[in-house]
């Protein structure tokens, strides 16, 4: 099985989704379909977030949209378009950008496509800390906000703690999480039967997950934590694929797998707490996201960029149905990303069903 | 191939007749006991000599109608659907050689509380037979999709991949039930006090709608133990002790969804009773369903006896009984996971 | 009992104590690899031959001694600096759904590569020269899990060659192979130790480690019983001792090594 040193290498086939990549000192192994896709993606999402800036009761069009950017158009049009529909699309692009991140993060670490936060506890818990403040405070949305980012947190917390025995095996997360998330489950159910029924009811609304009251003092704090986050999970993204072979191959390539995973977790859990604060609960974005965009794009495993750009569009695609479908009611976000969250869990478990023979 | 242990700790030090002896005589004079305490304890200040005065005759007094009508009711309920979902859970671990598998976790409680959801938005919400009937539909569905692809895989797929599958379509199914009452403030309303699974108001005509399924449910279950045994050693050694894995596992499946779907249908979505009871038998008696099963018809009312009565007792608005088995059993399932012994996760 | 104090011996442990949990494996053992050598551990079950190797790679953490590379405690080097002197053939590792060949072995590459630099002219020669040597050049495309159980072992073996390490350990590269790969698995062993890397591996086929090994490490409940070339250890007083099991030792025709021939059992 050897080869004489000296004979001619064979130059490198490489498979057509890979092309290797080098501008001047950079160099890179580019995943060409994944990057081509991306691309698209985000032009997409782009299209349909302008678009939903035209969609509403107001009757505004395209291109009073445009003349409100460039604040020739009057208050009345500008205030629609810029303080109530963009802030809520802008939200919609960041949140499903950083759900996805969150899920694809999670999913990694797990090594398993249902290891979602929305699954592992973390919506139970942000769930948990808003319905606390509401019970406890008068409840404005600060508060409650406020409440759900340290209820999120505090499960990451929770979890990791649990979890923790000479370090955190993927499976001992997956069911030390499932775990809390009953707990908590069971806590809030629980919670709702000691509101009065309209208390109850606007409290299981945002349990909903909801974007109808976001405005830009949501989306500012959800795009700083966004800048502070996406980064370093990039930064570890390339430790992150090591270890999807196992942690004994993983730390072979000099990965520092525990440090890793916290790091990682941390992020993963900052950026759902971060978007469960301001929107409550949305389901399935960070389930089905990371998964729809690693089998579009062929790539073997979970890729962030990808992901995040699929999340932004899911979601504004999901937002544009909740407002319009019935309209003039608005439905919640979460109850449209529930559905089409619900029919991928069913595709996903049937093809699982069928590969597996 | 390995098969995750089911032994989750060291063996009992003797499992010897008198252990188990002991264990029924235990168990037959706490769950009398724990009857009684249920009939004579709740809100409502009422004495014991009234609740004595109201079994003994029925003289058409308030007193007299909430002990009669709902608090014997609900401790009878309380019995039935601890055994419906301890038994159910007792099936459940070898058959999907999985220790940590829960009707409630796995997701059958959640599409037996769909179905109910549904048919109680759509066809009105007394439980009757319809509305059972449902509830059998909605357990049976979830409960195939999550053994079906759950277990698929190399080896028959990990214990974790099938709570994540169970907890991922629980989630589903229960949002989607969430979603319907939404819509629906009255429907809304009624579902909030049940949906963790509550006894309160239930009484003589939920525990008569029920009964005939769970008993079937019961009925086939006990003819299950020796096949159970056979089937957590793996199917090929199953089959080479002469028992039919196919038809065990069709027979459990049918058990579990006739015990559950009744189950939830009665009192809503309990989890955590099948995962705990089989534990802390096997931790008394050993890994022998032969034992396990028979035990768990005392063991399951016990448990599910005690948080009824804790949930009525602890807090001044009642604590459905299923809050309190969630907050029992999730400190078990997080504890089950970090025993040294538990491997093959 | 150890290798003699004056060949050079870049990786070594010291007082050595591991195990998991309250549970101690391996006590208060020294060990040093000799450089260039083709160094088996071996031992019957439960010895602790996989967590010595474990150790030795810093997978495990001592409870207390230490694993010395150049001198140095390997618990405190960086993880990238450590991957790039001592690399690992783990027993069982996940190949991501789909993954090809070259994109696995390039993974390979990881320790020597930075934020910027992913791919560089060196990196690909390395994987070039590592699937050469595996006979992996015309399966390049082909997803992994397509591939069966001896191509496969042959695309790890390739990766952990592609990381370009002094110092390669194997954890019973071996097991669940036929024959013919077994072979080929311990050859290209034998041609790396003899361009001069240090190889490390746990073998549970006592013959193969004779046969293949220049120096032998035998392990008994956590400690090292006997060491040196296997020649001088495999005798049949050991094999008894040891392993329980009656044999007699002879010269192996082809090598001359020590080969173990269990005695015949006795049906009365």
């Amino acid at each position: 099985m050897s080869v004489k040193t000296g004979d001619a290498l064979a130059p490198l086939r490489w498979p057509h989704a890979i092309r290797p990549l080098r501008v001047g000192r950079f160099s890179v192994r580019l995943e060409v379909r994944a990057a081509v896709l991306t691309v698209v993606f985000l032009l997409v999402a782009l299209a349909v977030g302008v678009w939903s800036l035209t969609v509403g009761s107001a009757g505004i069009g395209l291109s009073e949209v445009m003349s409100a950017f460039g604040g020739s158009a009057n208050p009345g049009t500008s205030r629609v378009v810029l303080e109530w529909r963009l802030p809520r699309v802008v939200f919609a692009l960041l949140a499903g950008a950083a759900l996805a991140i969150g899920g694809a993060v999670f999913q990694s670490i797990t090594r398993n496509p249902l290891g979602s936060p929305d699954i592992i506890g973390f919506s139970s818990g942000a769930y948990t800390g808003a319905l606390l403040v509401g019970i406890l405070a008068t409840g404005s949305t600060w508060s409650i906000s406020a409440g759900a980012l340290a209820g999120g947190l505090l499960t990451g917390v929770a979890v990791y703690l649990l979890a923790f025995r000479q370090g955190i095996a993927a499976a001992r997360i997956v069911v030390v999480g499932v775990g809390l998330s009953l707990f908590l489950s069971a806590f809030n159910t629980w919670l709702l039967t000691t509101m009065r029924l309209e208390q109850a009811i606007s409290a299981a609304s945002w349990g909903a997950g909801s974007l109808a009251d976001i405005g830009w003092g949501q989306t500012i704090p959800v795009l700083i934590g966004m800048a502070l986050c996406v980064p370093v999970v990039l930064w570890f993204a390339a430790d992150m694929r090591m270890l999807e072979m196992g942690d004994d191959a993983g730390r072979a390539v000099g990965v520092p797998a525990e440090r890793v995973r916290i790091v990682l977790l941390l992020m993963g859990v900052l950026l759902v707490a971060l978007v469960t604060a301001a929107a409550g609960p949305i389901a399935f974005v960070a389930l089905a996201a990371p998964q729809l965009a690693m089998r579009l794009a062929g790539t073997p495993g979970v890729r962030i960029v990808p992901a995040a750009v699929f999340g932004a569009l899911l979601l504004v695609v999901s937002d544009l149905i909740a407002r319009t479908v019935i309209a003039p009611v608005q439905l919640p976000v979460g109850v449209v990303t529930l559905c089409l969250g619900g029919a991928y869990l069913v595709w996903l478990l049937a093809t699982a069903g069928r590969r597996a023979r | 191939m390995t098969t995750p242990a089911l032994v989750t700790g060291p063996a009992p030090a003797s499992t010897g007749a008198g252990r188990k002896a002991a264990a029924v005589i235990v168990g037959v004079v706490l769950l009398a006991g724990l009857t009684v305490a249920s009939i004579f304890i709740g809100s409502g200040n009422i004495t014991a000599a009234q609740v004595w005065a109201a079994l003994d005759t029925d003289s058409g007094s308030t007193t007299d109608l909430l002990v009669r009508d709902f608090r014997v009711p609900r401790t009878l309920l309380a019995i039935v659907v601890g055994i419906a979902l301890g038994l159910a859970g007792a099936i459940i671990q070898p058959l999907t050689r999985n220790p940590l598998a829960d009707p409630g976790i796995l997701g059958v409680n959640a599409g037996a509380y769909c179905a109910v959801v549904l048919a109680a938005t759509f066809l009105g919400s007394a439980v009757d037979l319809t509305l059972v009937s449902c509830s059998l539909a909605g357990a049976l569905v979830a409960a195939l999709i999550v053994y079906g692809v759950g277990n698929t895989g190399p080896a028959g797929g990990t214990p974790t991949k099938l709570v994540l599958t169970g907890v991922a379509l629980g989630a589903v199914l229960s949002g989607v039930a969430f979603a319907v009452t939404l819509t629906r403030p009255e429907v809304f309303d009624k579902i909030r006090f049940w949906s963790a699974g509550s006894l309160q108001g239930r009484q003589f005509d939920t525990l008569w709608a029920v009964l005939p399924f769970i008993a079937a449910g019961v009925v086939i279950a006990l003819f299950m133990p020796r096949a159970l045994n056979a089937l957590s050693l793996g199917d090929d050694l199953a089959v080479a002790l002469g028992s039919r894995p196919g038809v065990t596992k069709a027979a459990g499946i049918v058990a579990v969804t006739l015990l559950c779907g009744a189950a939830t249908a009665a009192a809503g979505p309990i989890a955590f009773v099948g995962l705990m009871v089989p534990h802390a038998l096997r931790s008394i008696v050993g890994p022998d369903q032969r034992w396990i099963m028979p035990l768990a018809l005392l063991a399951a009312p016990i448990l599910l006896l005690s948080a009824d009565i804790i949930g009525r007792v602890v807090v001044s608005s009642e604590l459905p009984v299923g809050v309190v088995t969630a907050f029992l059993g999730a400190p078990v399932l997080i504890a089950l996971t970090r025993r040294k012994g538990a491997r093959g996760l | 009992m150890n290798a003699p104090l004056n060949t050079p011996a870049r990786l070594a442990a010291h007082a050595l104590c591991t195990g998991y949990g309250e549970r101690q494996i391996i006590t208060d053992l020294d060990v040093r690899v000799p450089d260039g050598s083709f160094t088996v551990i071996i031992g019957p079950n439960g010895c602790g031959k996989s967590t010595l190797l474990r150790s030795l790679v810093r997978l495990i953490t001592p409870t207390s001694g230490a694993v010395l590379l150049d001198g140095a405690d390997i618990a405190r080097t960086r993880s990238k600096l450590l991957a790039q002197q001592i690399g690992l053939l783990p027993q069982a590792s996940i190949a991501p759904e789909g993954i090809t060949v070259i994109d696995l072995v390039s993974r390979g590459r990881h320790p020597h590569q930075s934020a910027l630099r992913r791919w560089s002219k060196h990196d690909e020669q390395a994987v070039q020269e590592a699937l050469a040597r595996t006979r992996l050049t015309d399966l390049t495309t082909r997803a992994v899990d397509e591939l069966s159980g001896g191509q496969r072992q042959r695309v790890w073996i390739a990766m952990a060659l592609a990381q370009e390490t002094p110092i390669l350990l194997l954890d019973e590269p071996t097991t669940y192979l036929d024959i013919s790969h077994q072979i080929d698995v311990l050859d290209l062993c034998t041609s790396l130790q003899r361009e001069g890397r240090t190889l490390v591996a746990v073998l549970h086929d006592l013959n193969q480690a004779a046969r293949y090994a220049t120096h032998l490490i035998v392990l008994q409940a956590g400690r090292i019983v006997a060491e040196g070339p296997p020649a001088a250890v495999v005798t049949a007083e050991l094999v008894g001792q040891v392993f329980g099991v009656a044999a007699r030792v002879i010269p192996d025709p082809e090598t001359g090594s020590p080969l173990i021939i269990p005695h015949a059992p006795v049906f009365t």
